[in-house]
Protein backbone atom coordinates (compact mmCIF):
# COMPACT_ATOMS: atom_id res chain seq x y z
CA UNK A 1 0.00 0.00 0.00
CA UNK A 2 1.15 3.32 -0.96
CA UNK A 3 0.45 6.83 0.84
CA UNK A 4 -1.14 9.30 -1.62
CA UNK A 5 -0.61 12.54 -0.98
CA UNK A 6 -3.81 14.61 -0.02
CA UNK A 7 -5.26 15.94 -3.64
CA UNK A 8 -5.35 20.14 -3.72
CA UNK A 9 -8.66 21.32 -4.17
CA UNK A 10 -10.00 21.84 -7.87
CA UNK A 11 -11.77 25.19 -9.44
CA UNK A 12 -15.22 24.48 -9.22
CA UNK A 13 -15.54 27.36 -12.34
CA UNK A 14 -12.60 27.63 -14.57
CA UNK A 15 -12.43 31.01 -13.45
CA UNK A 16 -11.84 30.01 -9.60
CA UNK A 17 -7.84 29.94 -9.14
CA UNK A 18 -5.91 29.21 -6.99
CA UNK A 19 -2.80 31.63 -5.04
CA UNK A 20 -1.26 28.57 -3.53
CA UNK A 21 -3.93 27.72 -0.87
CA UNK A 22 -5.49 31.09 -1.57
CA UNK A 23 -8.88 30.70 -3.82
CA UNK A 24 -9.63 34.33 -6.31
CA UNK A 25 -11.70 35.13 -9.05
CA UNK A 26 -9.94 35.67 -12.10
CA UNK A 27 -11.73 38.26 -13.78
CA UNK A 28 -11.39 39.51 -18.04
CA UNK A 29 -11.15 43.03 -18.77
CA UNK A 30 -11.04 44.61 -22.11
CA UNK A 31 -8.98 47.68 -22.35
CA UNK A 32 -10.63 49.16 -25.49
CA UNK A 33 -14.30 48.94 -24.53
CA UNK A 34 -14.04 48.33 -20.32
CA UNK A 35 -16.31 44.83 -20.60
CA UNK A 36 -15.33 42.48 -17.93
CA UNK A 37 -16.17 38.76 -18.31
CA UNK A 38 -15.80 35.78 -15.94
CA UNK A 39 -15.46 33.26 -19.02
CA UNK A 40 -12.90 33.13 -21.35
CA UNK A 41 -13.91 34.17 -25.08
CA UNK A 42 -12.15 34.27 -28.53
CA UNK A 43 -12.39 37.95 -28.38
CA UNK A 44 -14.39 40.36 -26.44
CA UNK A 45 -17.59 39.93 -26.42
CA UNK A 46 -18.29 43.80 -25.89
CA UNK A 47 -16.93 45.21 -28.59
CA UNK A 48 -15.28 42.39 -30.68
CA UNK A 49 -11.44 43.28 -30.19
CA UNK A 50 -8.88 41.09 -30.52
CA UNK A 51 -5.75 41.01 -28.14
CA UNK A 52 -7.41 44.10 -26.04
CA UNK A 53 -8.41 41.44 -23.08
CA UNK A 54 -6.59 41.20 -20.26
CA UNK A 55 -6.81 38.75 -16.58
CA UNK A 56 -7.13 40.74 -13.08
CA UNK A 57 -7.49 40.06 -9.86
CA UNK A 58 -11.70 40.75 -8.71
CA UNK A 59 -12.36 41.64 -5.63
CA UNK A 60 -14.32 40.08 -2.99
CA UNK A 61 -16.94 42.79 -2.43
CA UNK A 62 -20.32 43.65 -4.16
CA UNK A 63 -23.62 44.14 -3.87
CA UNK A 64 -26.81 42.06 -4.50
CA UNK A 65 -28.37 42.80 -7.83
CA UNK A 66 -31.40 40.49 -7.96
CA UNK A 67 -32.15 36.98 -6.63
CA UNK A 68 -34.32 34.09 -6.34
CA UNK A 69 -35.34 32.15 -3.37
CA UNK A 70 -34.62 28.06 -4.58
CA UNK A 71 -37.60 25.79 -3.31
CA UNK A 72 -37.63 23.07 -5.93
CA UNK A 73 -34.50 22.62 -7.96
CA UNK A 74 -33.33 18.84 -9.40
CA UNK A 75 -33.41 15.94 -7.96
CA UNK A 76 -31.29 15.54 -4.82
CA UNK A 77 -30.64 19.21 -4.89
CA UNK A 78 -30.99 20.96 -1.44
CA UNK A 79 -33.32 23.47 -1.24
CA UNK A 80 -33.88 26.17 0.01
CA UNK A 81 -31.01 27.99 -1.51
CA UNK A 82 -30.46 32.10 -2.10
CA UNK A 83 -29.40 32.20 -5.83
CA UNK A 84 -28.07 35.69 -6.16
CA UNK A 85 -26.59 37.75 -8.80
CA UNK A 86 -23.91 39.78 -7.45
CA UNK A 87 -22.13 42.98 -8.94
CA UNK A 88 -18.84 43.16 -7.88
CA UNK A 89 -17.24 46.22 -6.95
CA UNK A 90 -15.51 47.00 -10.41
CA UNK A 91 -18.65 45.82 -12.16
CA UNK A 92 -17.85 42.15 -12.79
CA UNK A 93 -21.09 40.20 -12.21
CA UNK A 94 -21.08 36.63 -10.26
CA UNK A 95 -23.96 34.31 -10.00
CA UNK A 96 -23.68 32.65 -6.49
CA UNK A 97 -25.53 31.01 -3.36
CA UNK A 98 -25.91 33.70 -0.99
CA UNK A 99 -25.35 32.20 2.07
CA UNK A 100 -25.75 33.12 6.53
CA UNK A 101 -29.38 35.12 5.36
CA UNK A 102 -32.67 33.91 5.97
CA UNK A 103 -34.20 33.02 2.54
CA UNK A 104 -37.08 35.71 2.96
CA UNK A 105 -38.09 38.31 0.50
CA UNK A 106 -37.57 40.68 4.19
CA UNK A 107 -33.91 39.54 4.23
CA UNK A 108 -32.72 40.30 0.89
CA UNK A 109 -32.79 43.87 0.38
CA UNK A 110 -31.63 44.57 -3.12
CA UNK A 111 -28.57 45.99 -3.03
CA UNK A 112 -27.05 45.21 0.18
CA UNK A 113 -23.55 45.35 0.70
CA UNK A 114 -22.08 41.14 0.46
CA UNK A 115 -18.82 39.49 0.50
CA UNK A 116 -17.42 36.71 -1.13
CA UNK A 117 -16.00 33.75 0.98
CA UNK A 118 -14.49 30.58 -0.67
CA UNK A 119 -15.19 26.70 0.83
CA UNK A 120 -15.33 23.48 -0.17
CA UNK A 121 -18.34 22.77 -2.72
CA UNK A 122 -20.80 21.70 -0.29
CA UNK A 123 -19.38 17.85 -0.19
CA UNK A 124 -19.58 17.54 -4.17
CA UNK A 125 -16.84 15.35 -5.29
CA UNK A 126 -16.40 13.99 -8.92
CA UNK A 127 -15.85 10.60 -9.98
CA UNK A 128 -12.93 10.76 -8.86
CA UNK A 129 -13.10 11.61 -5.70
CA UNK A 130 -11.55 15.14 -5.74
CA UNK A 131 -13.24 17.82 -4.10
CA UNK A 132 -13.96 21.68 -4.89
CA UNK A 133 -13.54 24.79 -4.06
CA UNK A 134 -16.45 27.17 -4.73
CA UNK A 135 -17.40 30.62 -3.87
CA UNK A 136 -20.40 31.81 -2.04
CA UNK A 137 -21.49 35.49 -1.08
CA UNK A 138 -22.73 36.63 2.68
CA UNK A 139 -23.76 39.62 3.64
CA UNK A 140 -21.11 42.30 4.18
CA UNK A 141 -23.01 44.84 6.90
CA UNK B 1 -37.81 42.02 -53.09
CA UNK B 2 -41.36 40.55 -53.19
CA UNK B 3 -44.15 42.39 -52.34
CA UNK B 4 -46.00 41.56 -48.97
CA UNK B 5 -46.06 38.09 -47.64
CA UNK B 6 -49.29 36.71 -46.55
CA UNK B 7 -50.65 33.90 -43.82
CA UNK B 8 -53.49 32.29 -45.93
CA UNK B 9 -53.51 29.01 -43.66
CA UNK B 10 -52.83 28.88 -39.65
CA UNK B 11 -53.94 26.35 -37.14
CA UNK B 12 -52.96 24.48 -34.14
CA UNK B 13 -53.61 20.96 -32.05
CA UNK B 14 -55.12 21.57 -28.81
CA UNK B 15 -51.86 21.84 -26.41
CA UNK B 16 -51.62 18.17 -23.98
CA UNK B 17 -49.70 15.16 -23.53
CA UNK B 18 -49.72 13.17 -26.66
CA UNK B 19 -47.36 9.91 -25.39
CA UNK B 20 -48.79 8.13 -28.56
CA UNK B 21 -48.09 10.60 -31.27
CA UNK B 22 -45.16 10.76 -32.65
CA UNK B 23 -43.58 14.22 -33.58
CA UNK B 24 -43.86 13.71 -37.37
CA UNK B 25 -47.76 12.99 -36.53
CA UNK B 26 -48.43 16.29 -34.38
CA UNK B 27 -46.63 18.13 -37.25
CA UNK B 28 -48.29 16.41 -39.80
CA UNK B 29 -51.69 17.24 -38.54
CA UNK B 30 -51.37 20.37 -37.66
CA UNK B 31 -49.82 20.91 -41.19
CA UNK B 32 -53.11 19.18 -42.80
CA UNK B 33 -54.99 21.90 -40.69
CA UNK B 34 -53.28 24.67 -41.53
CA UNK B 35 -53.20 23.73 -45.70
CA UNK B 36 -57.23 23.31 -45.52
CA UNK B 37 -57.74 26.55 -43.39
CA UNK B 38 -55.71 27.90 -47.08
CA UNK B 39 -57.47 26.08 -48.99
CA UNK B 40 -53.96 24.43 -50.54
CA UNK B 41 -52.92 20.94 -50.99
CA UNK B 42 -49.60 19.76 -50.25
CA UNK B 43 -48.70 19.73 -53.82
CA UNK B 44 -48.99 23.63 -53.80
CA UNK B 45 -46.39 23.77 -51.18
CA UNK B 46 -42.72 24.65 -52.45
CA UNK B 47 -40.65 24.64 -49.45
CA UNK B 48 -41.32 23.91 -45.74
CA UNK B 49 -39.49 25.01 -42.64
CA UNK B 50 -39.79 22.90 -39.75
CA UNK B 51 -39.17 23.95 -35.77
CA UNK B 52 -38.65 21.98 -33.20
CA UNK B 53 -36.18 21.85 -30.35
CA UNK B 54 -36.28 18.23 -29.10
CA UNK B 55 -36.82 16.72 -32.55
CA UNK B 56 -34.82 19.01 -34.65
CA UNK B 57 -32.29 16.03 -34.96
CA UNK B 58 -34.37 13.53 -35.89
CA UNK B 59 -35.29 15.30 -39.01
CA UNK B 60 -38.52 15.94 -37.60
CA UNK B 61 -39.69 18.20 -41.09
CA UNK B 62 -38.53 15.32 -43.48
CA UNK B 63 -41.22 12.97 -41.39
CA UNK B 64 -43.59 15.44 -41.34
CA UNK B 65 -43.37 15.45 -45.16
CA UNK B 66 -43.65 11.65 -45.23
CA UNK B 67 -46.94 12.12 -43.14
CA UNK B 68 -48.53 14.42 -45.70
CA UNK B 69 -46.81 14.02 -49.20
CA UNK B 70 -43.24 13.23 -49.64
CA UNK B 71 -43.30 15.88 -52.77
CA UNK B 72 -39.35 16.55 -52.73
CA UNK B 73 -39.55 20.26 -51.73
CA UNK B 74 -37.02 21.53 -50.03
CA UNK B 75 -37.11 20.71 -45.84
CA UNK B 76 -35.10 22.76 -43.40
CA UNK B 77 -35.46 21.98 -39.44
CA UNK B 78 -35.23 24.61 -37.21
CA UNK B 79 -34.27 24.95 -33.57
CA UNK B 80 -33.82 28.08 -31.42
CA UNK B 81 -34.78 27.73 -28.24
CA UNK B 82 -38.80 28.99 -27.58
CA UNK B 83 -37.75 30.93 -30.21
CA UNK B 84 -38.34 27.94 -32.49
CA UNK B 85 -41.74 28.27 -34.66
CA UNK B 86 -41.27 31.69 -34.48
CA UNK B 87 -37.49 31.33 -36.44
CA UNK B 88 -39.12 28.55 -38.47
CA UNK B 89 -41.79 31.02 -39.52
CA UNK B 90 -39.24 33.79 -40.12
CA UNK B 91 -37.63 31.72 -42.45
CA UNK B 92 -40.88 30.84 -44.61
CA UNK B 93 -41.22 34.43 -44.94
CA UNK B 94 -37.97 35.67 -45.80
CA UNK B 95 -38.00 32.61 -48.67
CA UNK B 96 -41.23 33.98 -49.96
CA UNK B 97 -39.63 37.29 -49.88
CA UNK B 98 -36.70 36.34 -51.88
CA UNK B 99 -39.03 36.28 -54.71
CA UNK B 100 -38.17 32.63 -54.70
CA UNK B 101 -41.60 31.04 -54.13
CA UNK B 102 -44.99 31.66 -53.32
CA UNK B 103 -46.38 29.14 -51.09
CA UNK B 104 -44.35 27.97 -47.81
CA UNK B 105 -45.07 25.50 -45.39
CA UNK B 106 -44.00 26.33 -41.81
CA UNK B 107 -44.78 23.80 -38.98
CA UNK B 108 -44.00 24.25 -34.71
CA UNK B 109 -43.72 21.02 -33.65
CA UNK B 110 -43.00 19.57 -29.72
CA UNK B 111 -42.92 16.40 -27.62
CA UNK B 112 -41.77 17.88 -24.12
CA UNK B 113 -39.24 15.78 -21.73
CA UNK B 114 -40.61 15.94 -18.40
CA UNK B 115 -39.65 17.75 -15.41
CA UNK B 116 -38.31 21.13 -15.00
CA UNK B 117 -35.82 23.03 -18.14
CA UNK B 118 -32.28 24.60 -17.80
CA UNK B 119 -30.24 21.85 -16.54
CA UNK B 120 -26.42 23.33 -15.12
CA UNK B 121 -23.26 22.51 -17.26
CA UNK B 122 -21.15 20.61 -15.84
CA UNK B 123 -17.49 20.86 -14.84
CA UNK B 124 -16.53 17.93 -12.49
CA UNK B 125 -19.45 18.27 -10.34
CA UNK B 126 -22.75 19.47 -10.82
CA UNK B 127 -23.17 22.93 -10.03
CA UNK B 128 -26.84 23.56 -9.88
CA UNK B 129 -27.46 24.93 -6.17
CA UNK B 130 -23.92 25.67 -5.72
CA UNK B 131 -23.27 28.74 -7.83
CA UNK B 132 -27.45 29.68 -7.21
CA UNK B 133 -29.37 27.74 -9.67
CA UNK B 134 -30.18 27.47 -13.53
CA UNK B 135 -33.24 26.62 -13.26
CA UNK B 136 -35.75 28.22 -15.86
CA UNK B 137 -38.38 29.41 -12.72
CA UNK B 138 -35.24 31.36 -10.65
CA UNK B 139 -33.77 32.65 -14.18
CA UNK B 140 -37.11 34.50 -15.07
CA UNK B 141 -37.57 34.81 -11.14
CA UNK B 142 -33.98 36.89 -10.48
CA UNK B 143 -35.38 38.79 -14.17
CA UNK B 144 -38.43 39.83 -12.13
CA UNK B 145 -36.79 40.77 -9.17
CA UNK B 146 -34.25 43.30 -11.11
CA UNK B 147 -37.65 44.73 -12.02
CA UNK B 148 -38.47 44.73 -8.46
CA UNK B 149 -36.03 45.92 -7.28
CA UNK B 150 -35.83 48.91 -9.49
CA UNK B 151 -39.63 49.56 -9.76
CA UNK B 152 -41.05 48.06 -6.31
CA UNK B 153 -42.93 45.21 -8.74
CA UNK B 154 -44.43 43.15 -5.91
CA UNK B 155 -45.34 39.25 -5.80
CA UNK B 156 -49.04 39.81 -5.66
CA UNK B 157 -48.59 41.93 -9.20
CA UNK B 158 -46.27 38.87 -10.59
CA UNK B 159 -49.24 36.90 -9.59
CA UNK B 160 -52.07 38.67 -11.21
CA UNK B 161 -50.44 37.40 -14.61
CA UNK B 162 -51.26 34.16 -13.93
CA UNK B 163 -54.81 34.61 -12.78
CA UNK B 164 -55.44 36.92 -15.63
CA UNK B 165 -54.22 34.48 -18.55
CA UNK B 166 -56.05 31.24 -16.18
CA UNK B 167 -59.01 33.42 -17.08
CA UNK B 168 -58.62 33.85 -20.53
CA UNK B 169 -57.73 30.49 -21.27
CA UNK B 170 -61.25 29.46 -19.62
CA UNK B 171 -62.55 30.59 -23.32
CA UNK B 172 -60.08 28.56 -25.11
CA UNK B 173 -60.76 25.21 -26.71
CA UNK B 174 -57.10 24.55 -27.30
CA UNK B 175 -56.06 25.21 -24.25
CA UNK B 176 -54.66 23.00 -22.17
CA UNK B 177 -55.97 23.94 -19.12
CA UNK B 178 -59.90 26.22 -18.97
CA UNK B 179 -59.74 27.00 -15.48
CA UNK B 180 -59.97 29.86 -13.05
CA UNK B 181 -57.07 30.54 -10.58
CA UNK B 182 -57.99 33.21 -8.13
CA UNK B 183 -55.42 35.42 -6.60
CA UNK B 184 -54.53 33.66 -3.26
CA UNK B 185 -54.52 30.47 -5.11
CA UNK B 186 -51.74 31.39 -7.42
CA UNK B 187 -49.94 33.05 -4.63
CA UNK B 188 -50.26 30.27 -2.46
CA UNK B 189 -49.50 27.40 -4.77
CA UNK B 190 -46.43 25.12 -4.31
CA UNK B 191 -43.35 27.71 -4.19
CA UNK B 192 -40.64 27.06 -7.12
CA UNK B 193 -38.40 29.50 -7.25
CA UNK B 194 -39.63 33.13 -5.46
CA UNK B 195 -41.40 35.27 -6.54
CA UNK B 196 -42.63 31.96 -9.25
CA UNK B 197 -45.04 29.84 -7.76
CA UNK B 198 -45.98 26.74 -9.23
CA UNK B 199 -49.25 28.44 -10.77
CA UNK B 200 -46.73 31.04 -12.26
CA UNK B 201 -44.85 28.91 -14.00
CA UNK B 202 -45.31 27.79 -18.06
CA UNK B 203 -47.12 24.54 -18.67
CA UNK B 204 -44.94 21.37 -19.46
CA UNK B 205 -47.01 19.86 -23.00
CA UNK B 206 -46.69 18.71 -26.08
CA UNK B 207 -47.97 20.68 -29.50
CA UNK B 208 -48.20 21.47 -32.56
CA UNK B 209 -49.22 24.56 -34.73
CA UNK B 210 -48.82 25.72 -38.76
CA UNK B 211 -48.76 28.38 -41.08
CA UNK B 212 -49.07 28.51 -44.71
CA UNK B 213 -47.43 31.43 -46.38
CA UNK B 214 -48.14 32.96 -49.25
CA UNK B 215 -46.63 35.64 -51.97
CA UNK B 216 -49.02 38.97 -52.81
CA UNK B 217 -49.47 37.04 -56.26
CA UNK B 218 -50.90 33.75 -54.30
CA UNK B 219 -52.72 35.61 -52.46
CA UNK B 220 -54.95 37.38 -54.73
CA UNK B 221 -55.09 34.36 -56.92
CA UNK B 222 -56.59 32.46 -53.90
CA UNK B 223 -58.50 35.49 -52.75
CA UNK B 224 -57.84 38.00 -49.93
CA UNK B 225 -60.99 36.88 -47.64
CA UNK B 226 -59.39 35.94 -44.49
CA UNK B 227 -55.27 36.60 -45.27
CA UNK B 228 -53.24 38.25 -42.75
CA UNK B 229 -50.83 40.34 -43.93
CA UNK B 230 -47.63 39.89 -42.14
CA UNK B 231 -46.64 43.88 -41.63
CA UNK B 232 -42.68 42.86 -39.76
CA UNK B 233 -40.64 39.86 -38.88
CA UNK B 234 -37.70 40.63 -36.91
CA UNK B 235 -35.45 38.21 -35.03
CA UNK B 236 -32.69 39.39 -32.38
CA UNK B 237 -29.98 37.48 -30.57
CA UNK B 238 -28.59 38.89 -27.03
CA UNK B 239 -26.26 42.01 -27.23
CA UNK B 240 -23.44 42.56 -25.17
CA UNK B 241 -24.60 43.41 -21.65
CA UNK B 242 -22.52 43.31 -18.70
CA UNK B 243 -24.21 41.16 -16.73
CA UNK B 244 -24.83 38.68 -19.39
CA UNK B 245 -24.26 35.95 -19.84
CA UNK B 246 -23.90 35.36 -15.82
CA UNK B 247 -27.55 36.13 -15.81
CA UNK B 248 -29.35 35.71 -19.05
CA UNK B 249 -31.05 39.05 -19.98
CA UNK B 250 -34.69 38.21 -21.72
CA UNK B 251 -34.97 42.21 -21.92
CA UNK B 252 -32.25 43.46 -24.69
CA UNK B 253 -32.98 40.70 -26.63
CA UNK B 254 -36.82 41.57 -27.14
CA UNK B 255 -36.13 45.28 -26.85
CA UNK B 256 -34.04 45.40 -29.98
CA UNK B 257 -36.53 42.79 -31.88
CA UNK B 258 -39.64 44.49 -30.83
CA UNK B 259 -37.95 47.90 -32.45
CA UNK B 260 -37.06 46.66 -35.59
CA UNK B 261 -40.86 45.24 -36.14
CA UNK B 262 -42.31 48.86 -35.03
CA UNK B 263 -39.44 50.07 -37.57
CA UNK B 264 -40.31 47.72 -40.06
CA UNK B 265 -44.40 47.62 -39.86
CA UNK B 266 -44.25 51.85 -39.58
CA UNK B 267 -46.37 52.00 -37.18
CA UNK B 268 -46.05 52.81 -33.01
CA UNK B 269 -46.37 50.60 -30.19
CA UNK B 270 -49.71 52.22 -29.33
CA UNK B 271 -51.32 50.81 -32.84
CA UNK B 272 -51.29 47.25 -31.32
CA UNK B 273 -54.70 45.95 -31.00
CA UNK B 274 -53.67 42.37 -28.90
CA UNK B 275 -50.33 40.72 -28.18
CA UNK B 276 -49.54 37.18 -27.79
CA UNK B 277 -45.92 37.24 -25.43
CA UNK B 278 -44.03 34.92 -24.12
CA UNK B 279 -45.14 34.77 -20.67
CA UNK B 280 -42.85 31.57 -19.79
CA UNK B 281 -43.36 32.79 -16.51
CA UNK B 282 -45.32 35.44 -14.58
CA UNK B 283 -42.12 37.13 -13.54
CA UNK B 284 -41.81 37.51 -17.69
CA UNK B 285 -44.89 39.07 -18.94
CA UNK B 286 -44.87 42.60 -17.05
CA UNK B 287 -41.26 42.97 -17.84
CA UNK B 288 -42.46 42.19 -21.33
CA UNK B 289 -45.19 44.92 -21.54
CA UNK B 290 -42.01 47.49 -21.35
CA UNK B 291 -39.73 45.58 -23.75
CA UNK B 292 -42.45 45.60 -26.08
CA UNK B 293 -42.95 49.26 -25.48
CA UNK B 294 -46.82 48.66 -24.05
CA UNK B 295 -45.96 51.06 -21.65
CA UNK B 296 -43.22 53.00 -19.95
CA UNK B 297 -40.54 51.93 -18.18
CA UNK B 298 -41.45 50.97 -14.32
CA UNK B 299 -45.51 51.11 -15.50
CA UNK B 300 -46.28 47.25 -15.60
CA UNK B 301 -47.02 46.72 -12.30
CA UNK B 302 -49.47 49.79 -12.96
CA UNK B 303 -51.05 48.20 -15.94
CA UNK B 304 -51.78 44.70 -14.70
CA UNK B 305 -53.06 46.39 -11.67
CA UNK B 306 -55.61 48.93 -13.80
CA UNK B 307 -56.54 45.84 -15.97
CA UNK B 308 -55.05 47.46 -18.87
CA UNK B 309 -54.09 44.14 -20.65
CA UNK B 310 -57.17 41.84 -19.64
CA UNK B 311 -59.52 41.34 -22.15
CA UNK B 312 -61.85 44.36 -22.38
CA UNK B 313 -58.65 46.57 -22.02
CA UNK B 314 -56.70 48.99 -23.85
CA UNK B 315 -54.50 46.18 -24.89
CA UNK B 316 -55.29 42.78 -24.37
CA UNK B 317 -52.48 40.31 -23.83
CA UNK B 318 -52.23 36.63 -24.09
CA UNK B 319 -56.14 36.04 -24.65
CA UNK B 320 -55.72 32.71 -25.67
CA UNK B 321 -54.39 31.56 -21.73
CA UNK B 322 -50.63 32.37 -22.22
CA UNK B 323 -47.87 29.76 -22.38
CA UNK B 324 -48.82 29.86 -18.50
CA UNK B 325 -52.45 28.28 -19.22
CA UNK B 326 -52.76 27.64 -22.78
CA UNK B 327 -49.46 25.62 -22.54
CA UNK B 328 -45.83 26.19 -23.79
CA UNK B 329 -44.37 23.44 -25.87
CA UNK B 330 -41.31 25.37 -27.10
CA UNK B 331 -41.22 24.72 -30.85
CA UNK B 332 -45.11 25.12 -31.39
CA UNK B 333 -45.43 28.08 -29.65
CA UNK B 334 -44.16 31.00 -31.73
CA UNK B 335 -46.94 29.70 -34.43
CA UNK B 336 -49.42 28.98 -31.88
CA UNK B 337 -49.34 32.96 -30.99
CA UNK B 338 -49.93 33.89 -34.32
CA UNK B 339 -53.02 31.40 -34.83
CA UNK B 340 -54.56 33.21 -31.68
CA UNK B 341 -53.81 36.58 -33.27
CA UNK B 342 -55.73 35.26 -36.96
CA UNK B 343 -58.55 34.14 -35.07
CA UNK B 344 -58.85 37.74 -33.34
CA UNK B 345 -57.92 39.53 -36.89
CA UNK B 346 -60.40 37.17 -38.60
CA UNK B 347 -63.48 37.67 -36.07
CA UNK B 348 -63.31 33.93 -35.57
CA UNK B 349 -62.03 34.13 -31.11
CA UNK B 350 -65.21 33.32 -30.03
CA UNK B 351 -66.14 34.48 -26.62
CA UNK B 352 -62.40 35.58 -26.19
CA UNK B 353 -62.75 38.15 -29.13
CA UNK B 354 -61.01 41.61 -28.82
CA UNK B 355 -63.53 43.87 -30.61
CA UNK B 356 -62.36 45.68 -33.41
CA UNK B 357 -58.40 44.24 -33.22
CA UNK B 358 -56.32 45.60 -36.01
CA UNK B 359 -52.91 45.03 -35.64
CA UNK B 360 -51.28 41.81 -33.80
CA UNK B 361 -48.39 41.47 -32.33
CA UNK B 362 -46.63 38.11 -31.12
CA UNK B 363 -43.27 38.19 -29.18
CA UNK B 364 -41.53 34.73 -28.23
CA UNK B 365 -37.78 34.77 -26.45
CA UNK B 366 -35.35 31.85 -25.56
CA UNK B 367 -33.58 32.52 -22.96
CA UNK B 368 -32.10 35.96 -23.52
CA UNK B 369 -30.54 34.53 -26.21
CA UNK B 370 -33.39 34.68 -28.86
CA UNK B 371 -36.17 36.83 -29.76
CA UNK B 372 -38.91 36.99 -32.18
CA UNK B 373 -41.79 39.93 -32.68
CA UNK B 374 -44.00 39.49 -35.49
CA UNK B 375 -46.68 42.42 -36.87
CA UNK B 376 -49.91 41.06 -38.74
CA UNK B 377 -53.11 42.75 -39.62
CA UNK B 378 -56.42 42.06 -41.89
CA UNK B 379 -55.34 41.95 -45.54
Amino acid sequence: MTDTAPQPLRPAQPYIRLDGDTPYVEGRLCSACGARTAAVHLACPGCGGRDTVQSYRAPTTGRLHAYSIVRRSYPGVPVPFVSAIVDLDDGLTLKGNLINVAPEPDALPVGMPVRMVFGDAMGRTDKDGASYVAFFFEPAA
Amino acid sequence: MSESVYILGIDMLKFGKYPDRTFAQLGGEAALLALDDAGLTVRDVQAMYCGSVFGAYDMTGQAVMREIGQTGIPVTNISNACATGASAFREAWIAIKSGLYDAVLAVGVEKMPRGMLGAGHETGISLEGLFGSASMPAVFAESGMEHAGKWGTTFEQFAKVSVKNHHHSTMNPKAVYQKETPLEEVMGSEMIAYPNTKLMCSVNVDGSAAAVLVSEKKAREMGMGRAIRVMASALASDPWNPRNPIMPDVNSVTRLAAQTAYDMAGIAPSDVSLVELHDCFATAELLHYENLQLCAPGQAGRLIDEGVTALGGRVPVNVSGGLLSKGHPLGATGIANMYEIALHLRGEAGARQVEGAKVGLTHVVGLGTASAVHLFEKA
